[in-house]
Parts: structure tokens; sequence; C-alpha cells
């Protein structure tokens, strides 16, 4: 799955991406009242614990994650900033049987889309594109993992302005 | 979206909240400030124009309630959303009266939150367009406040704006209720006259006498009662137009009387002796066939010869079922200002029953029946049911979301097993909270997993719609 992941954030950002493995979760990040993780939480955790700047890290949980008006999300990122989150815990959305090909490309949808939150992009009005708007399973599963031609646009815009 | 962003202000003592919210509305492309309390929120409402406010409900200072009252007060069309934690949804749905949009309930569903900022966009697109329109409308399909875009009715508009112009009498035919009062306003409005009076009567519903005195007027002592001098009608209209309604049922001798008026311009008032002379521009209007009333007797061919200088006939409503769209959306706005509340419109529903009903009474009985449909009404779209027409057509019971709860339970018939109760009662939830399944799941007390294998189960629907009326066909 993570390998899927790379292939799909490589392609779309056609940036460099190193895999790595941490076991280790958050301590402080558990809402036991709530019980879900804070993906606020997560993402300083990802930046104390990631690559130095200028790298961006996502990081991908099995943890349910929230922010504190809403239920639950997929996923959050600092908006054009560095870090990123996505949970595989509601890309299931309570379906008994889902095949782990499907899962991983809901998440490759997910990573893309958070990771091009952090890249300074909004919501897309194309319901295809990865940053489209996905607040149910549903939405996920009728987008596809990459970038449509505005988004991609915009993009090397934002880069061009950053210099980067 | 639109070209420019809409602007959000949310409104929360908790930081925490504030945040998050903002955040994650920024990147659905909205324009958001974010502001601790009601202070402040009015505060910013008075510097800048927002379309949409979300706040919170219970802050200490000024509460949700009082904040969407100062913001009522300083922008009336602005999308008031009030967030609310559980034990307070019975004050949210009270501030629904007053005027807020919806409430959300704490923590909300992404979904439920999305769905919503949508739906306020989109019918914010909806109301500029329709607003953009209805001005077309008018100038395209409009004479005055007369709407249509029927073919008959365009030759009926161009021929009334030409006789506007000249100074004869007009003859408007027509059933009752086909507007011929509206008519003979609008071309009093495009006449040269347009700055004099417009007197209306209506001639079927006095006796000769009254009617005399009404048309005429009386000197002092003139009858018994005429304790002072009154102006007529015709006195009243000088240098205007004068409005004759059902100039069909006048008596003979008022026809005499009419007639001359119409030859010299000149008449006595009742029990007067010196002639008036007065400018007046006659516009009469019948729903009789006059042919046929002077072939019988009962009407002065001289007098119709008179009246008959242009006529214009105004095609019943049942043949020009094409304007009924454009009769709704006058008449809904013309509705909304009167009764001071927003109707945005129809429902396809009732849209589909309006159309295939019959008109025996024309406009006229459009305007009545879209007028109870408006006090009817529970919300800004007005329902089939609301209109009271062809009850055939919609189910007895199914009055919306709103009274979904009836939908489903008013069944008298016994179910049969524990699965059937499970299931009404679902279906009955998720009619109450508009099929969201978190809220429906919430209420219910389980989790949402669990809701939607039974929804599965069921087969049941989770739309707008689901569970809250079943049609049958
Ligand atoms: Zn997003
Ligand atoms: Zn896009």
């Amino acid at each position: 799955m993570l390998e899927h992941v790379r292939a799909h954030l490589t392609g779309a950002f056609r940036a460099e991406v190193a895999l790595h493995h941490d076991p280790r979760r958050p301590a402080d990040a558990w809402d036991a009242r709530r019980r879900q993780h804070s993906s606020k939480k997560m993402l300083s955790f990802l930046l104390e614990q990631g690559p130095p700047p200028p790298a961006r890290v996502l990081g991908i949980t099995d943890q349910d994650l929230f922010i504190p008006i809403l239920t639950f999300v997929f996923g959050e990122a600092q908006l054009g900033g560095r870090a990123a989150v996505v949970s595989t815990a509601r890309l299931d959305d309570g379906v008994p049987v889902v095949s782990p090909r499907v899962l991983a490309e809901r998440v490759a949808i997910e990573c893309v889309h958070e990771v091009g939150h952090a890249y300074g992009l909004l919501h897309c009005a194309s319901p295809r594109c990865a940053m489209g708007r996905s607040p149910s399973v549903r939405d996920v599963d009728a987008k596809k993992p990459q970038l449509c031609r505005d988004c991609l646009s915009r993009l090397a815009e934002r880069n061009d302005r950053s210099g980067g | 979206m639109g070209n420019e962003r809409t602007r959000i202000l949310v409104v929360d003592d908790e930081e925490i909240v504030r945040e998050s919210l903002g955040g994650w509305l920024e990147k659905d492309g909205f324009f958001v400030q974010s502001v601790p309390d009601g202070k402040s929120a009015v505060e910013a409402l008075e510097k800048e124009r927002w379309s949409i406010l979300l706040t919170d409900l219970k802050m200490p200072g000024m509460d949700g309630l009082q904040v969407l009252e100062e913001a009522k007060k300083r922008q009336p069309d602005l999308v008031v959303v009030l967030m609310t934690a559980y034990a307070t949804i019975d004050t949210a749905v009270s501030a629904m009266k007053l005027g807020a949009y919806d409430y959300l309930v704490k923590p909300f569903d992404p979904e439920e939150l999305s769905l919503m900022m949508q739906k306020i966009v989109s019918q914010q697109t909806l109301v500029r367009e329709n607003a953009v329109l209805r001005k077309a409308l008018k100038r395209e399909y409009g004479f005055h406040d007369v709407v249509s875009k029927s073919p008959a009715m365009q030759q009926v508009f161009e021929l009334a704006r030409v006789a506007a112009r000249s100074n004869s009498t007009i003859l408007v035919l027509g059933e009752s209720g086909t507007g011929k009062e509206v008519m003979a306003r609008a071309i009093h409005a495009e006449s040269p006259r347009a700055q004099g009076p417009f007197v209306a009567i209506s001639c079927a519903a006095l006796t000769e006498s009254l009617l005399e005195s009404e048309l005429f007027g009386h000197e002092k002592g003139s009858f018994t009662g005429a304790s002072a001098r009154k102006i007529g009608k015709f006195e009243a209209a000088n240098g205007g137009t004068l409005f004759l309604d059902e100039i069909g049922d006048i008596s003979p001798k008022l026809q005499l009387d009419l007639l001359r008026v119409l030859e010299d311009r000149r008449f006595h008032r009742v029990g007067g002796t010196d002639p008036i002379s007065v400018d007046v521009r006659i516009v009469a209007a019948t729903n009789r066939d006059l042919r046929k009333a002077v072939a019988e007797g009962k009407f002065r061919e001289d007098l119709l010869y008179r009246l008959n200088v242009i006529v214009i006939n105004l095609p019943p409503l049942r043949e020009r079922k094409e304007d009924i769209p454009l009769l709704v959306e006058h008449f809904t706005e013309q509705l909304g200002v009167e009764m001071q509340r927003r109707i945005e419109g129809v429902s396809s529903d009732a849209m589909v029953a309006l159309m295939s009903y019959d008109w025996p009474g024309n406009v006229r009985e459009l305007r009545n029946v879209l007028e109870r449909g408006a006090v009817v009404a529970q919300g800004r779209i007005i329902q089939a049911l609301d209109l009271g027409l062809a009850p055939a057509a919609v189910p007895e019971g199914a009055a919306g979301v709103g009274a979904g709860a009836a939908a489903a339970g008013a069944s008298d018939e016994v179910p049969a097993t524990l699965e059937d109760v499970e299931k009404r009662h679902i279906t009955q939830m998720l009619a109450h909270t508009g099929g969201n399944v978190s809220q429906a799941a919430r209420l219910l007390g389980i989790d949402r997993v669990t809701l939607y294998n039974k929804i599965r189960k069921y087969q049941l629907r989770r739309g707008d719609d689901s569970g809250s009326q079943q049609r049958p066909g």
C-alpha cells in the first residue's frame, strides 16, 4: 500500500518521496472522551519527529482522527504548510469487506489530497480530481489519485511564486 | 463556487473551534473570519458584508440568539447557521423561527457541514440569478403588471401598447379572472394620462340608482339620503382613465346615459342642472358576449358600437399554460413582499399540480391558490400539498420532512414483526433528520456502522427524501 501511495505522490507532485516506518504514536494525541486521535496533535508530532525543513511530511495512521468541531476527518494538512496526515480508519466506512486494492486506492487519493493542501491547494470543483471535496467515502471513490489540469497549473503557479 | 469568494463569519468562544472550523472552510475556498464573541461579531457585521454567519449558541456575554437578532437587524438576507451542543437543540429549533437558516449539532459530520455550505452557496447563486432573470422577464415578457410569453398574449400586448397611446375607448373582453382590470391599469400606465387618476368601478354590484349616483355624482338633497353633494367617478377620473368593469350588466337607462356621455363628453350630476364636461378615457370590460346581448335586445347596439372602438381579447389561462411558471414567479415575488417573508417559489411537484389543473378561475384563481399555499407553507418553498389543489394527485398525510414522523407512523396496520417495527422506526428517524445518517444514529443510540448495515439490510434509501414520503405509482 505504501508503495502505491508513494508512486502516486511522485506522479502528482513530481517530488522525491522517502518512505519511513515509525511504530511510535504521539501519546498526547489520544482523546479518551472521544476515543479518537486529534489530527492537530498528529500534525505537530510529525513536525517534531519527521525530516527537517524544507521537507514536507505525510503520516499515514490506522487511528480514527478528529478535529474538535467535526465527528471525524479522513485526514488533515496545514494549508500551505509542511505536515499532512491521513487515516485509514474511516476509508472502509463500515462496509464489511473492503478489498485491499480498493482501500489502497482510497488512501492514495486522500494522501494526494492532503499533500495537495500542504502545497497550498484548495478544494477543486472537479469531482474526479484528488483535490475534490470528499466528506464521504462515496465522494472519495468518485475521485482519482491525480490532480486535474487546473490544479496542476495552480500548483505550478504557486511553485513559481515561491521560487521552488 | 462563484468567482468572488463567499464570506463566512464564524463566532465561537473556543479558540480551538474557531481554528479548526476556519481551516476547514478555507480549504473549501471560503473567505473566513473568526471572532470570539458577539460584540466583535456585531462589529465585523457593521464593517463589512457577509454571506454566511456561523455562530455558537452558548457563549458568555452575548449568546447566539442575540447575535442572530443583531445580525438580522443589520443584514436581513444574511444566512445564519447556529452551532449547538446536543442539549440545546430545542433552543436552536426555536431560533430557526427567529430567522436562522439551520443548525448544526456539535460535533458535526464533515458531510453535513459541506452539504449545508454548498446548499447555501447554490441557493444564493440561484437568488442572484433569479433577480437578474426576473428583470429580464419583465422587460421581455411583461406589459406593466401583466406577464406572459404566450404568442397570443404578445399580440395583445402589442395592440394594448398602440391603443394606450390613442385616446379611444377600449373594450377588454375575457372570462372572469383573466386580469381585465390589471390590463386596464397597464393601459393607463402606458398612456399619456399616466400621471392622471385611474378610477375603477364594477357595474354589476350596484342597483341602478346607486350606480347612477356613483358614476355621475349627485347634488345635495337630490334624493333621500343625499345629505351632501357627491362627486361621481367620471369627475374623479378627470384627466385620467375610468375603468367600467362588467359593463354588460348595466340597465337600459344607464346604457342610454353612458351613450350620451360617450357622445358629447358631458353629463349632469343626479339632481343637478348644469352640465359638467370631463376629459376621461374609458376602458370598459365584460365577460359577457355583448353581440349576443345585442341580438337578444338586452344591450344597446349604438353603445356597443361606441365601446367597440378597440377590442382587446384576453385568452383564458387554460389556453396559455406556458405562462404558469412565469406567473408563479411573478405572484410568489409579490406575495413575499405583501406577507413580508421569503417565498422562493414552488416545488416541482407543486408546479406539476399547477400545470395540470384546468383553471376555471383563470389568473385570479392562480393567485389565490398561491396565496393559500404561501400561508400554509412551512418553509420558503410552496409544496404541492400546500396548494389544496386536486387532492387525488398527492398522497394524504405526506407533508414533507418536517412532518415525517406522521408519514411513517400514521398507517393503521399493525406491524407484523419486530423487524417491521425496527424498519419503521429507522425510516422515521431518517425522515426526521432529513436523511442524515450520523444524526439518526445518534438519536437511535447506535453507531453509524450499525445503522448503515441496517439501512442496507432493509434497503432503505438515505437521500433527502428518504422515508419521509412514499408516493404511489
Ligand atoms: Zn481537503
Ligand atoms: Zn482539481
